[in-house]
């Protein structure tokens, strides 16, 4: 059986950025301190009129235009998100629509906090390799919440990335495997527009954990070591807490420095580890290794180990997503407010 | 005030402080008590009391009835030993001490066990930072937004303004008492930081910085209490308490005659003296509450150490430093080793017993009498104990 993984990716990210700075005058907060603290000096914000199912559309538009393949093929869609724009009524409908990859295709959207995209890989991997499906389309994509005031307003970002999982991949799943316990550390209950979190208590018992855990178990399992990897990528909801884990495990900065994007574009949730991962892409050789690790709050990660084939060297790669992440347009708060909806008109 | 009975410490136990996250309450209490228990080789039945400090049960978990928690949990309900909660912000666990002391003392129990514990980490941290404002006067400081930080920034700033003390000598007591942490295994910060390390963490209440506050902590301790008749038949190095003494104040800090003074810890630091027949120069190693750095450098004031506004010279000379003349906090204090709000006093007694053991590790300075304060909010309530090998 020909092997199965990543036939093509595409990203998008909104135009908008918006300073740790901006954000830290408002509320009487030092700058300099929550850029050393978070490690996040920006991030990006969506336009009025773009959300989830906007993103997710753009970024298979990329994917398929590089795939060079019929979009009629794609036999599923799903899409992970925390942000869809409905509560009821799937956004993969309006992705497979937009993309005009017909009507007999299985769709369903993925909601697991930050690690949904990454969900929606393993089942297309599964769908693919049963034979079910030619080709299956997994996107992470958020336009994520964060409450005036919040901590969280420095990070939650916007941004996606679609995947296309196949046969004669650009990057081959060598092993896939998951971990995943009932942890409390992030929620949003139904009809509450921001979510809550639990303070220090999303590091050690939440991220951490989950992270290293599917990590160390990964590489033991299939018998690697850290030094064995040419990049790995961590999920990003701040710079420091994958900086954190990658030394953890044992990875040094070079490894991971290709892929920490959450510093420039902030925390894209379920675009997240999967956004720091394209960017690696972009720039990977033939044979060479990845180690990418998902993580979703409430809570588990993703752990995926890809190997690089020939097929990237013809692979139409630009834009790059570092490219696309540095060529951002500055806003001030008080737009930031207009265009995440947040100024109360009537 | 002469106690019928003298009153000795013949066990000690402490569970990890930290941020507990995977454990529950009632294991950490055990776990403490369990220690206590088979450091004093006794068994269970042989505790005729409890006494357990804790400040809120009741908003932390929901629960309370902490005392019939603990009895059941323990193994004791079935034998109907009488459990009591004790309940003084974070002085509770120097309460819950003196209760038991006081019980053992007039004669009406021989062996009791005195144990403080708090869970705090299932709540949020606004919700913490509320409960423990519950520990100030709620209409007059807390509704107009004055937390426990707040009033003690307050004190601090007059205290710079009144006597000359800077925020480099807070610092210094930080940096102490994270030095001394790192010699004790059960601290929650066992590292050394630096004068500027303090100056440049954010401020929490000016002119007070994150690391001039200590950490609220999950953490539970135990201490076994008996009179001087059986402590001599379990143990050859019985640690007595030769005073705990309890004290108030206003409530309200704008109440009080002087904001720079805690007037609840000179009365029970005073009567402590003349009940143990010693002076303050007759302390060889102290252990301070020191929930905000300049609450440590009041007490060495208020304790009779120095006069007052003259605090910050000890730590600026080095005497309350553990290699000097009158080690305070060699333990960690609150600072480094987590403070435990209901658990601290009891801490605070386990760490005193420890050394007039002579078994306190790498931390152990040269002491035959120890003293012990613990305060309650912003010191509305003071319980000073004083301990000896005699």
């Amino acid at each position: 059986m020909s092997s199965v993984g990543i036939v093509s990716y595409g990203t998008y990210i909104p135009k908008f950025r918006i300073k740790a700075e901006e954000i830290a005058k408002v509320w009487g907060e030092d700058a300099d301190s929550i850029k050393s603290g978070l490690g996040v000096l920006q991030k990006s914000v969506p336009d009025l009129d773009e959300d989830t199912a906007t993103i997710s559309v753009e970024a298979s538009r990329e994917a398929i235009k590089r795939a060079k393949i019929d979009p009629k093929k794609i036999g599923a869609i799903f899409v992970g998100s925390e942000s869809h724009p409905y509560a009821v009524k799937p956004t993969a409908t309006i992705v497979g629509d937009a993309i005009g990859c017909g009507n007999f295709f299985h769709a369903a959207d993925y909601e697991f906090a930050c690690k949904a995209g990454t969900a929606g890989i393993q089942t297309c991997i599964a769908m693919v390799k049963s034979g079910m499906i030619e080709y299956g389309l997994a996107i992470g994509a958020d336009t994520s919440q964060s409450a005036p005031g919040d901590p969280l307003e420095y990070s939650a970002s916007a941004g996606g990335t679609a995947f296309i999982i196949g046969k004669s991949p650009i990057a081959e799943v060598e092993a896939t495997l998951s971990f995943t316990s009932d942890t409390p550390d992030f929620w949003r209950r139904e009809g509450q527009p921001y979510p809550s979190h639990g303070g220090r208590f999303t590091g050690t018992p939440a991220y951490f954990r989950h992270v290293y855990t599917a990590g160390e178990k990964i590489m033991r399992e299939n018998g690697y070591k850290p030094e064995d990897f040419d990049y790995a990528v961590f999920h990003q909801p701040n710079g420091k807490f994958p900086v954190r884990v990658a030394r953890m495990l044992g990875f040094r900065s070079e490894q991971i420095e290709q892929g920490l994007v959450v510093r420039k574009v902030g925390n894209t949730y379920s675009g997240s580890s999967v956004l720091g991962f394209s960017a690696i892409l972009d720039v990977a050789k033939p044979g060479d290794k990845i180690l990418l690790v998902s993580f979703g709050s409430g809570a588990g990660s993703d752990a995926f180990i890809f190997d690089i084939t020939d097929r990237i060297e013809e692979f139409e790669r630009e834009p790059k997503v570092w490219d696309k992440i540095n060529r951002g347009v500055e806003v001030d708060y008080s737009v930031y407010l207009k265009l995440r909806r947040k100024i109360k008109m009537k | 005030m002469i106690a019928v009975e003298k009153v000795a410490i013949i066990g000690v136990g402490q569970s990890e402080f930290g941020e507990l996250w995977d454990k529950g309450f009632r294991e950490i209490v055990l776990k403490a008590g369990i220690e206590a228990i088979e450091d004093a080789g006794l068994e269970g039945k042989e505790i005729e009391a409890m006494y357990i400090g804790n400040m809120s049960g009741g908003r932390y978990l929901a629960q309370e009835h902490i005392s019939a928690l603990i009895a059941d949990y323990s193994g004791l309900a079935e034998l109907g030993t009488p459990s009591t909660r004790i309940e003084g912000a974070d002085a509770s666990g120097g309460l819950a001490l003196r209760q038991a002391y006081l019980a053992v003392a007039s004669g009406i129990h021989d062996i009791v066990i005195a144990a403080g514990a708090e869970k705090v980490t299932d709540v949020a941290s606004e919700m913490t930072t509320d409960i423990m404002a519950s520990s100030a006067d709620r209409e007059w400081e807390g509704f107009v937004g004055a937390t426990i930080p707040a009033l003690f920034a307050l004190m601090a700033k007059l205290h710079f303004e009144r006597y000359g003390t800077t925020s480099e000598d807070l610092a210094m007591v930080s940096v102490k008492n994270h030095k001394n942490g790192v010699l004790n295994p059960k601290a929650q910060f066992r590292r050394e930081i630096r004068v500027e390390d303090v100056l440049n963490s954010p401020l929490v209440a000016e002119p007070l910085h994150l690391l001039d506050c200590a950490p609220l902590s999950d953490g539970a301790s135990a201490v076994i209490l008996a009179n001087e008749k059986i402590a001599r038949e379990y143990t050859d190095n019985p640690v007595f308490i030769r005073a705990c003494t309890q004290a108030s104040d206003y409530l309200a800090v704008q109440n009080r005659r002087d904001i720079t003074t805690m007037e609840s810890v000179r009365k029970a630091s005073s009567l402590a003296y003349r009940m143990a027949k010693i002076s303050p120069e007759d302390v060889d190693v102290v252990e301070i509450h020191d929930s905000f750095t300049i609450a440590e450098i009041m007490a060495y004031e208020d304790l009779g150490f120095v006069e007052k506004g003259k605090g910050a010279e000890l730590i600026r000379e080095g005497i309350t430093e553990l290699t000097g003349p009158l080690p305070v906090n060699p333990s960690g204090g609150l600072k480094a080793c987590g403070h435990a709000i209901g658990a601290t006093g009891i801490r605070q007694a386990v760490e005193i017993t420890l050394q007039l053991r002579g078994m306190a590790g790498k931390r152990q300075v040269d002491c035959e009498t120890g003293l012990s304060l613990n305060i309650g909010g912003t010191g509305a309530t003071a319980v000073v104990t004083v301990y000896g090998v005699r």
